[in-house]
């Protein structure tokens, strides 16, 4: 890794007028992703501001009954977090389904929005990537695309976001907080990551020296029946494949969906809002034909790769599979059981 | 049965179940591995590998490497020392400007520390001209040739009766069934948690290395080939190894490496270990293999002919024959038989030794074709693999010195709840999990490697120390030759100063081929045997005696192998496809077990790396840039904790007479054998899926079942 100068932030103001006035320098986190990256040689800061001592790691209740997410509150404390359980507990399943305990315990929760593409071209220097050099060209776009994106890609990168714990904040209409030179800004969580389009190198909305403070979780009493599914060939430790965050608002027949949030990962370069298939199931049953038809709205312009068509019938039977275990009296799977 | 071989000494030792005698040492960080003996001043090198298939470097710009603090000097193929041998092409890094594979070593940076040459390496310039290649294994579209030979000098071909013959007689018969189907098995990377590492230290022309190894004798002879120095002036020390699983058991290039670096800095050691991702191209792995498996059957299930015809790749610069076509010669009896073993020659790191090379990926595709042909003649496919258990090799017609896969297969059953099943695919529900089972066959030869010596010396007040050159790769060697030590020369297991991993010590034999217990074992019995004989019991202080493995006089006379059999159950998610693994039941024969705690666990090991064959690992070839793209343990995965909820392994006690004199077998290896099998046939039975690749991820069963 290249040498670099290193400074622990005492205080958040501090923190980005330093890295705003530095052009090559950069926030370290948990360094749970970034410390990859200086070892690989993906990027090259030569200043790195530690923010994670930062005391940005308390859970608040906010005026409106929500919860406001320090962004040095980790993890593994996050996801036990008794509110976070209790009403939240999409949230909750997706942060204990990401990484592994050790990293759980480090990651931050303004790291983990941060976290950057395991595309393996990306990973590996030697590639060309449009993400880490610009203009190189896109190595992933006929190579390797068993996890990469369906949705939303472009000529440029067809890689995706690797975070579970921001599909269940994008399912929650989560808001992001930073600190920028300018002061704060309020940016919902579905806006804060890009599409790739020809400028893939940026993740996110974020500016130069722009700091995440804070991530604020929206009252949303009916949140409480909300579930995370992530689906991969191995059980722990392993990225997406797909995977589906959903709330549901039911009517009083308990059966009839008042209002829907659904979120996708692991098929796009940001967490996905679907926002068809929450329109397609509004007003009707929850059923599992519904369901179906729901999740094929949503990937009806999916551009599936080499290695990734799989993903448009797993999104289907995923998505139906949470609402099955949401609404327990849906009728079950398509395959007959006989034992 | 008559019995050649010797009581066991007191038998208080051989046989306990007891803790490893490194175990805590390890737990508590003492056991130092490869990297961290403690060195005067040392250096750090670090390798700088090519970046094209195939090709010629045009040149080479080491300045803004060299102008980095801390950098000592880089090396290439224009400044490197030239070697004495280069007669292995693997080994001869930095002697030409060829490069044979994406990932070669070309260069090397070393500096005052690990960073800095990290760091630097990065900053190498080199430019190539590329040449076409083709590192893609496509037994359609890739030249085939028929090595000599295949690993362990196993014959590339064998022929008996006619196959063709029998496939056309069982076709012709609507009472017989002739199964013809191709299998593949994926690339895969042994990644044993310790990276490959090592430290050379040159005094004078004498070279001193730390390396992980599985065989500091073999690595120090081929080492001191490719310096051209004496043998006696390369001492190789290794007391811990982290894990090996056959990508120690020769050496690669790294240690050339590192002993090349250290040339060019006189006086300071090197320390050299290699990335994750280094280890993908640097230090072997095991070829994708495409099976054609025939097997013709009559209506009672008895084989009239197998065939497996093997096809694999190489690397163009050197050979290396996955020998796995072997177990079907093995396996069932059956009058007409025919395999074979073919080889691309890609431009590709060089292939080697994972564990059981060719044992493991050859059970895969005939233990899935047994498991077809029992659904096609309608029969439990337990009862197939008896009715066709061979009396004798059925290459060879030789006895087997003890054979009991039909007791495995019956006790496995009995153990796993076998009977009654429900053979129909596709028909047992829990909830949201289709459920099934399966079973598969394992197998592994007992492998005989002379040349192991063992040093037994009386120390005084009762102690005796024994000396011998072996490896423990967390195998469990520390632990169970002081046992066998301790009941030969009829001590208390405490009274055994056990000393390996050293080349100081009495040469010994590499850890692989199932056959380090056995063969330096057999040393040990020798060795102790010797030392009462010339000193009794009553010894002085400095008493000493040595021994070599003797040759076993049945070898000609008997087949010896070893057999298992493995039973899982799998459930599989009925909407996505993802396969998880309630229970692994293995029970194997072979031979007697030293420590059933280290027995256990090399067993249970095996089988989880058997597990995760069949559903996890997989090296990605991107065909474009000669690349294994998903080179690090994010992208390829090891089968982990989460995956299986219990793994049982068995054996049935077993008294061979004629494998050696402790009637040992090796069961380092025969856990992997035969499971991926077992998994992919329980995949059938859960979800009317036969998939005939391994690793079966969630698409291949998503897509089959919609």
């Amino acid at each position: 890794m290249k040498p670099f100068r290193y400074e622990r932030a005492t205080d958040a103001e501090h923190a980005v007028a330093t890295v705003a006035a530095h052009p090559g320098a950069a926030f370290l986190g948990a360094g749970t992703n970034l410390v990859d990256h200086l070892k690989l040689g993906i990027t090259a800061p030569d200043l790195l501001v530690d923010v994670s001592r930062l005391p940005l790691d308390e859970v608040a209740e906010t005026a409106d009954g929500g919860l406001r997410v320090g962004a040095n509150v980790r993890n593994a404390d996050l996801a036990a977090h008794p509110a976070v359980r209790a009403r939240y507990p999409v949230l909750s399943q997706a942060l204990l389904s990401g990484a592994s305990g050790q990293l759980r315990n480090l990651a931050t929760t303004g790291g983990n929005l941060l976290q950057r593409t395991r595309c393996a071209y990306f990973q590996d220097p030697s590639t060309p990537c449009n993400k880490r050099d610009p203009g190189t060209g896109c190595a992933a776009l006929e190579g390797w695309t068993r996890y990469h994106a369906i949705l939303g890609a472009s000529s440029h990168c067809v890689a995706v976001h690797p975070s579970d714990m921001a599909v269940a904040m994008a399912a929650l209409d989560a808001v992001v907080v930073t600190l920028g030179p300018d002061g704060e800004r309020r940016i919902p969580v579905t806006d804060f990551h890009r599409l790739p389009g020809d400028a893939p190198h940026r993740d996110t909305v974020l500016r130069h020296g722009e700091l995440i403070t804070a991530v604020e979780l929206p009252g949303l009493p009916w949140a409480t029946r909300s579930r995370y599914r992530k689906v991969r060939d191995r059980a722990s430790y392993a990225f997406a494949l797909v995977s589906v965050a959903v709330a549901l608002d039911l009517e009083d027949d308990g059966r009839t969906v008042r209002e829907a949030r659904i979120a996708l990962g692991g098929i796009a370069h940001k967490p996905w809002r679907a926002e068809r298939a929450e329109q397609a199931l509004r007003g009707l049953p929850a059923t599992e034909e519904n369901c179906r038809t729901a999740a094929d709205a949503e990937t009806a312009d999916a551009h599936p790769l080499r290695d990734n068509a799989f993903k448009i019938p797993l999104v289907r039977n995923t998505l139906a599979a949470v609402v099955r275990d949401l609404v327990p009296e849906t009728p079950s799977g398509s395959l007959e059981g006989a034992r | 049965m008559t019995s050649t071989s010797e009581t066991s000494g007191s038998g208080r030792a051989v046989g306990a179940d007891l803790e490893r005698a490194d175990a805590r040492a390890k737990v508590a960080g003492q056991a130092p591995y490869a990297f961290e003996h403690p060195v005067e001043n040392p250096c750090y090198a670090h390798a700088v590998l090519s970046s094209v298939p195939r090709g010629r470097i045009t040149s080479v710009d080491t300045g803004a490497a060299c102008r980095e603090d801390g950098v000592i000097t880089v090396l290439t193929y224009e400044n490197a020392e030239r070697l004495a041998s280069t007669d292995d092409a693997e080994l001869a890094i930095l002697q030409e400007p060829e490069v044979a594979f994406h990932g070669q070593i070309v260069g090397a940076v070393i500096a005052e520390t690990p960073e800095a040459a990290r760091h630097a390496a990065s900053l190498v310039r080199i430019t190539y001209a590329t040449e076409p290649h083709e590192s893609e294994l496509k037994p359609d579209e890739n030249e085939l040739y028929r090595p000599d030979s295949a690993n362990g000098g196993a014959d590339t071909d064998s022929m008996l009766g006619d196959l063709d013959a029998a496939m056309e007689a069982a076709a012709a018969d609507p009472e017989a069934v002739a199964l013809d189907e191709t299998y593949v098995t994926a690339m895969t990377h042994c990644n044993p948690m310790e990276p490959h590492a090592t430290i050379a230290v040159w005094q004078g022309d004498e070279l001193t290395l730390y390396d992980s190894s599985q065989s500091v004798h073999g690595h120090r002879d081929t080492l001191a080939e490719v310096f051209g120095i004496d043998r006696g002036r390369v001492h190789m020390i290794c007391p811990y190894v982290g894990g090996g699983f056959g990508s120690k058991g020769e050496p690669h290039a790294h240690a050339v490496l590192a002993a090349l670096t250290a040339r060019a800095v006189p006086g300071r050691p090197v320390k050299l270990a290699l990335t994750r991702q280094q280890m993908f191209t640097l230090v072997g792995y095991r070829t994708p293999t495409y099976q054609r498996v025939r097997l013709a059957a009559g209506a009672d299930g008895r084989l009239t002919g197998i065939g497996m015809d093997a096809v694999e790749q190489t690397s163009r610069i050197k050979e290396f024959a996955e020998q796995s076509a072997n177990p079907t010669r093995t396996m069932y009896a059956a009058e007409h038989r025919r395999t074979t073993h073919r080889l691309a020659h890609l431009d590709v790191p060089v292939p080697s030794w994972m564990r059981a090379p060719g044992e493991c990926p050859g059970m895969f595709g005939p233990e899935v074709a047994m498991d077809e042909l029992a659904e096609r003649l309608g029969m439990d496919p337990v009862e197939l693999r008896i009715r066709n258990d061979a009396p004798v090799a059925p290459e060879t017609g030789k006895p087997f010195s003890s054979r009991n896969l039909v007791a495995c297969l019956n006790e496995g059953a009995r153990r796993f709840g076998w009977h009654g099943r429900d053979p129909r695919p596709g028909v047992r529900r829990d909830g949201r999990w289709l459920v099934g089972t399966g079973v598969a066959s394992s197998a592994y030869p007992v492998n005989r490697v002379p040349g192991s010596v063992a040093a037994v010396q009386y120390v005084g007040e009762g102690r005796y120390r024994v000396d011998i050159g072996a490896a423990d790769l967390g195998t469990g060697a520390w632990t169970v030759l002081a046992q066998i030590a301790a009941d030969r020369l009829d001590v208390p297991l405490d009274a055994v100063e056990l000393r390996i991993g050293d080349t100081a010590l009495p040469k010994a034999t590499v850890a692989g081929g199932s056959s380090g217990t056995a063969m330096w074992g057999s040393a040990i019995v020798a060795a102790a045997r010797t030392f009462r004989e010339r000193h009794g019991n009553d010894p002085s202080p400095g008493d000493h005696a040595q021994a070599e493995t003797p040759g076993n006089p049945h070898a000609e006379r008997f087949a010896m192998h070893a057999f298992g059999a493995q039973f899982v159950e799998v459930r599989v998610d009925a909407d996505t496809g993802e396969i998880r693994v309630p229970r692994l039941l293995g029970v194997f024969a072979a031979g007697r077990i030293i420590n059933p705690r280290t027995a256990r666990s090399q067993l249970v090991g095996g089988m989880t790396m058997g597990l995760s064959m069949a559903l996890h690992e997989e090296t990605v070839t991107d065909p474009r840039y000669g690349l294994l793209v998903n080179h690090d343990l994010a992208n390829y995965h090891v089968t982990a904790n989460a995956d299986v909820r219990s793994i049982e392994a068995h054996w049935i006690d077993e008294d061979d007479p004629y494998v050696n004199p402790l009637g040992i077998k090796g069961i380092g290896e025969i856990g992997i054998t035969g499971t991926a099998a077992a998994v992919v046939n329980a995949v059938r039975h859960a979800t009317g899926v036969r998939v005939r690749e391994v690793p079966v991820m969630l698409d291949k069963v998503l897509n089959g079942m919609s």
